[in-house]
């Protein structure tokens, strides 16, 4: 162990095991030869499940919602199989907990090897729960009680975030969260998704893919920050694919009928206008309502860090600094910014290179690519079309779109014409292009690249002289010659 | 390569004077007529007509030597990247049913593939994109003749039908667009009798079975890869390396992956003869150039996939005075896809130094005939076109090979960042990774230039798009640092790269 720079026991103590956290602790020990410390605990959630993985301290929910949706596409995937020539038996059945238990055994080697990788690069782990006694000061509480003080010069708080629960009755008791589907013993059912965010379409199209029977149920807008008319699109794809949708309701009650292994419990709703109101019976209902970042219990208030008294998100600045000077907070526990996993490592890195390194370059959290893994991918990177209108004006965007038809598909006629893609640009500023979003197969590993493209100021006449890559979805981006304008226009045309 | 093309050749201009009066007196009957209806001819074609041109596309397919034949469309719609893409896919969905066990669906019964049922699926869907491309042209009201083209002189075309009839066609301009075929080992005895080449391939009623591939071109791996896929016995024979003109290392990545999943190498070896025995089977005999014994060994089918040959021999080029490369056989073209004799011009597989490439000819055959058209005075550009082969380990890229920016640049002025990695859906499926790879070639100094940037893993075609998007745009190392991750996703390694291969660390990405 390296001994550190000053009077502290640490250089850097990261309290949480999160990915940016992670990150940070690899690159200061590694990359600058800090002694760092980690405090990996993630407290049960409501329903017992650490995380809902044993022995794991790190929260994995972007390892697990990745496998599920490839679990899901593999379902697909057997039915193309046959039009192919693949020749097995018709029915195909799909098993809840090989499906679990192949997860969580992944995710315990994630978990291994990651502990591992912090060993080599200098950093010491704990698995405690911290809590912030007074400034540079951390009382450290492991599982068995154990209490250690630690010191450290800077203490970066990296805990993530956990799922939201409703404050209605049998929320709590009878509802399950994300972070405790893979803890399930048996599938869930005919489950009922509670909350139109991220996550709660994703899981949605999960288990619809895995043969269950699903209902969304939502208040008002899916996900809003996203672009609005390409979220439909997806929504509109799954309603296809035997996803029932119950837009503009509120849940009032969830009660249980019939406890067990596959429980049965009475979900009462009413519409935001009072008029209609819902009552059925599911195996399960899951809290998909968003999350709040997981900043209780951790002393905030001993040390005076501001934090947002509702979400309980920490307030910090730029440089991702609290408003205690030596503590510092990164992504998922920062007020306002979409989540994503990889935000978090871009900005845990760029922190461990501002703190010593000497460098100045914070986190562009605007820019940063997103993708949903719904039955029909979504990626996306830099603006949305009303994004973008609201900033340049409607008459400075231009829209350039396309149906498009994977080759894959064509043969079990899957979808025909269902993925899409559409590149918006700012007129006045050569046709750059501000925002790129495909919907389609693969849709993350398409916008990568893309990504990197737009920050070297991408222009639309680049993508149209770039030869495209033939046959790959992706090539639709290199051949958008219809314009959204266009293309309204000849449907109005249409109806004459 | 163009303008390589046009320094070094100076063109023979053909003396015009007796054509010089139809010109100024009559009109031709057509502005532009394509000999050649694949990709490049046909958006040629189709551009021009939208441009107001009067327009006519020849498109005629001498059958194989095994009498296989087909529609309009050219080699990629018919007998190369959609039909290949299909049943590379045929053979994918092969291991996705493996891998759907390993995540809890139960297929019942015995899983077996019937080549019948594939053939049939893909030949309907290149048929349907026959038909659709005789709507398109229809629609854009291309004249579409199914007859052969030859050259009279620079504005006269003859066009010979199946049945024996002539006519002749004028135009202003003509384009060659009419690509290229498989070439057979005429040398190996047996060789045309008993072999097939890949135009054969798709088009086969009954399975190839147990298959011998001649050749390590992509067309040879990425056949031999799907056979292997579906199940059949397979094997590939190399004279000397593969995939020539790639980077070498990632080519030894993709064999290695294929020699693991079950395809068999006989490497450093040349056929040298093929008999046919009285069960029907196929003798094969080769020399290995190592030892220099002979081998020998019973197959199916023999599939050459030894290089292609542009189809020039019957287009009379040599008489009305265009030149070509004695040796390839291909056409010198200049920066615009000129000829040697005005007003003929030629593009796509045919074309000296073009890569054999859809997407080139279809770009190449727009611009052509938007300056035609007088429309635009922009040319094609050739450079950094990225190539995805579709082995069963994909292989994406774009830019340069490491050996060939090592050539230009000086090993000690370029930077190679590289990593494994581990798709995660390899991770639950417990499929092998280890040939998983990305590498990015850049200038050492400065912001560190990307040079080329190479990748191996599932839906490589996918993630290098965007990547060649990038490189467009004079992407350098510090711009694909700074680019946020998509996680999980195969392409976010891209962006973190940072072990070089000067440092000698370990490049292999653990953890998350």
């Amino acid at each position: 162990m390296l001994p550190s720079g000053g009077p502290y026991d640490f250089d850097l103590l990261v309290l949480g095991g999160q990915y940016g956290g992670l990150a940070l602790a690899k690159e200061a020990a590694a990359g600058f030869g800090k002694k760092v410390m980690v405090l990996g605990f993630v407290s049960p959630t409501h329903n017992g499940s650490s995380s809902g993985l044993t022995g794991s301290s790190w929260n994995m929910g972007c390892i697990t919602r990745k496998l599920m949706h490839q679990a899901s596409l593999l379902g697909k995937a057997i039915q193309d199989a046959q039009k192919y020539g693949w020749k097995f038996e018709e029915q195909v059945s799909h098993g809840w907990r090989e499906m679990v238990e192949a997860v969580q055994q992944h995710v315990q080697s994630v978990s291994s090897e990651l502990r591992w990788e912090l060993k080599q690069c200098g950093v010491t782990f704990l698995e405690a729960q911290g809590e912030m006694l007074k400034p540079h000061t951390v009382q450290a509480t492991e599982g068995n009680e154990r209490r250690t003080c630690l010191t450290a010069e800077t203490i970066v708080i990296a805990t993530g975030d956990r799922a939201k629960y409703l404050s209605i009755p049998g929320a709590r008791e009878h509802c399950i969260t994300s972070d405790d589907l893979f803890s399930l013993a048996n599938s869930p059912g005919k489950t009922l998704v509670v909350g139109g965010s991220s996550e709660g379409l994703e899981y949605a199209g999960f288990l619809s893919g895995l043969g269950l029977e699903v209902t969304v149920l939502l208040g008002s807008q899916l996900l809003p920050g996203f672009d609005h008319k390409v979220i439909q699109k997806v929504e509109d794809h799954m309603l296809v694919h035997g996803v029932k949708f119950l837009h503009h309701h509120i849940l009032k009650e969830v009660e249980q009928i019939e406890a067990g292994i596959t429980g049965r419990l009475i979900v009462s709703a009413v519409s935001i206008d009072g008029r209609e109101t819902f009552k059925e019976e599911f195996n399960t209902v899951l809290m998909a309502v968003g999350r709040e970042a997981y900043t209780s219990d951790i002393g905030l208030d001993h040390v005076g860090v501001k934090y947002d008294q509702e979400s309980g998100s920490i307030i910090v600045n730029q440089q991702e600094q609290s408003s205690v000077d030596h503590v510092y907070a990164l992504e998922a526990v920062h007020k306002g910014c979409s989540r994503t996993s990889g935000l978090s490592l871009q900005a845990g890195r760029l922190l461990a290179l501002r703190l010593y390194g000497g460098q100045r370059t914070t986190c562009d959290y605007s820019r940063a690519p997103t993708v949903l893994f719904t039955p029909m991918e979504y990626a996306a990177c830099g603006l949305s079309e009303e994004k973008a209108r609201l900033k340049f004006g409607e008459d400075d965007v231009e829209v350039y779109q396309s149906y498009y038809w994977p080759l894959e598909w064509t043969v079990p006629r899957r979808d025909k014409n269902s993925c899409y893609a559409k590149v918006i640009c700012h007129i006045s500023d050569q046709e750059r292009v501000v925002g790129i979003h495909v919907m389609g197969p693969s849709a993350g590993e398409v916008i990568q690249g893309f990504a990197v493209a737009l920050r070297c100021g991408l222009t639309k006449q680049q993508l149209d002289t770039t030869v495209g890559l033939h046959l790959v979805s992706a090539q639709v981006l290199t051949n958008l010659t219809v314009t959204q304008r266009a293309a309204e226009a000849m449907m109005v045309r249409g109806n004459c | 390569m163009a303008a390589f093309c046009r320094g070094r050749y100076r063109w023979k201009r053909t003396n015009c004077s007796q054509f010089v009066t139809r010109n100024l007196t009559g009109t031709f009957e057509y502005h532009l007529v394509v000999i050649g209806g694949g990709s490049g001819g046909l958006a040629c074609s189709k551009e021009a007509a939208q441009l107001g041109q009067k327009v006519a596309v020849l498109d005629y397919v001498e059958p194989s030597v095994k009498g296989t034949k087909w529609g309009i469309g050219g080699t990629c719609v018919n007998v190369g990247c959609i039909p290949k893409k299909l049943m590379h896919q045929a053979a994918l969905l092969g291991t996705a049913l493996n891998d759907a066990q390993k995540y809890g669906w139960e297929i019942h019964g015995p899983i077996s593939h019937n080549w019948r049922t594939m053939a049939e699926a893909v030949q309907n869907h290149v048929r349907s994109l026959n038909w659709g491309h005789r709507v398109q042209l229809q629609d854009k009201k291309v004249k579409y003749l199914n007859v052969k083209g030859s050259l009279v002189d620079e504005h006269t075309v003859k066009c010979l039908s199946k049945a024996g009839k002539e006519e002749t066609l004028t135009a202003k301009n003509i384009v060659i667009a009419t690509g290229g075929r498989p070439k057979y080992p005429t040398h190996v005895p047996g060789a045309i009798e008993h072999g097939i080449t890949s135009d054969d391939l798709f088009w086969l009623k009954e399975t190839p079975g147990k298959t011998l591939v001649v050749g390590a071109s992509y067309v040879a791996l990425e056949c031999a890869g799907f056979l292997t896929g579906i199940g059949l016995d397979t094997t590939v024979m190399v004279r000397s390396i593969p995939l020539r003109g790639f980077d070498q290392q990632m080519a030894g990545l993709v064999t290695d992956y294929m020699e693991a999943y079950g395809t068999k190498f006989c490497w450093r070896s040349v056929p040298k003869s093929v008999a046919k025995l009285s069960s029907g089977a196929l003798q094969v005999t080769w020399t290995d150039t190592q030892t220099g014994q002979d081998k020998q060994d019973t197959f199916d089918s023999v599939l050459w996939a030894v290089g292609r040959v542009p189809e020039t021999k019957s287009l009379n080029l040599e008489n009305v005075g265009v030149q070509l490369n004695q040796e390839s056989g291909k056409i010198f073209v200049g920066a615009d896809e000129s000829t040697s004799v005005p007003n003929i011009y030629a593009f796509g597989d045919v074309g000296e130094g073009r890569p054999e490439l859809t997407p080139t000819a279809i770009k190449a055959g727009k611009l052509l005939a938007r300056r035609l058209a007088g429309q635009t005075s922009e040319l094609m550009n050739y450079d950094s076109v990225p190539t995805t082969v579709f082995t069963p380990l994909e292989y994406g890229c774009v830019g340069l090979a490491e050996e060939e920016a090592e050539r230009r640049y000086g090993k000690d002025s370029i930077e190679v960042y590289h990593a494994f990695y581990k798709p995660l859906e390899f991770t639950v499926s417990e499929r092998d990774a280890s040939r998983c790879y990305i590498k990015v070639v850049c200038e050492r100094s400065g912001d560190q230039k990307i040079l080329g940037l190479h990748f191996t893993g599932p839906n490589a075609g996918e993630v290098t798009q965007g990547f060649a998007m990038g490189f467009r745009c004079g992407a350098t190392l510090t711009h694909l640092k700074e680019t946020v991750g998509i996680h999980p996703t195969c392409a976010e390694e891209l962006t973190k790269v940072n072990i070089s291969k000067r440092s000698g660390l370990d490049p292999t990405v653990t953890g998350c």
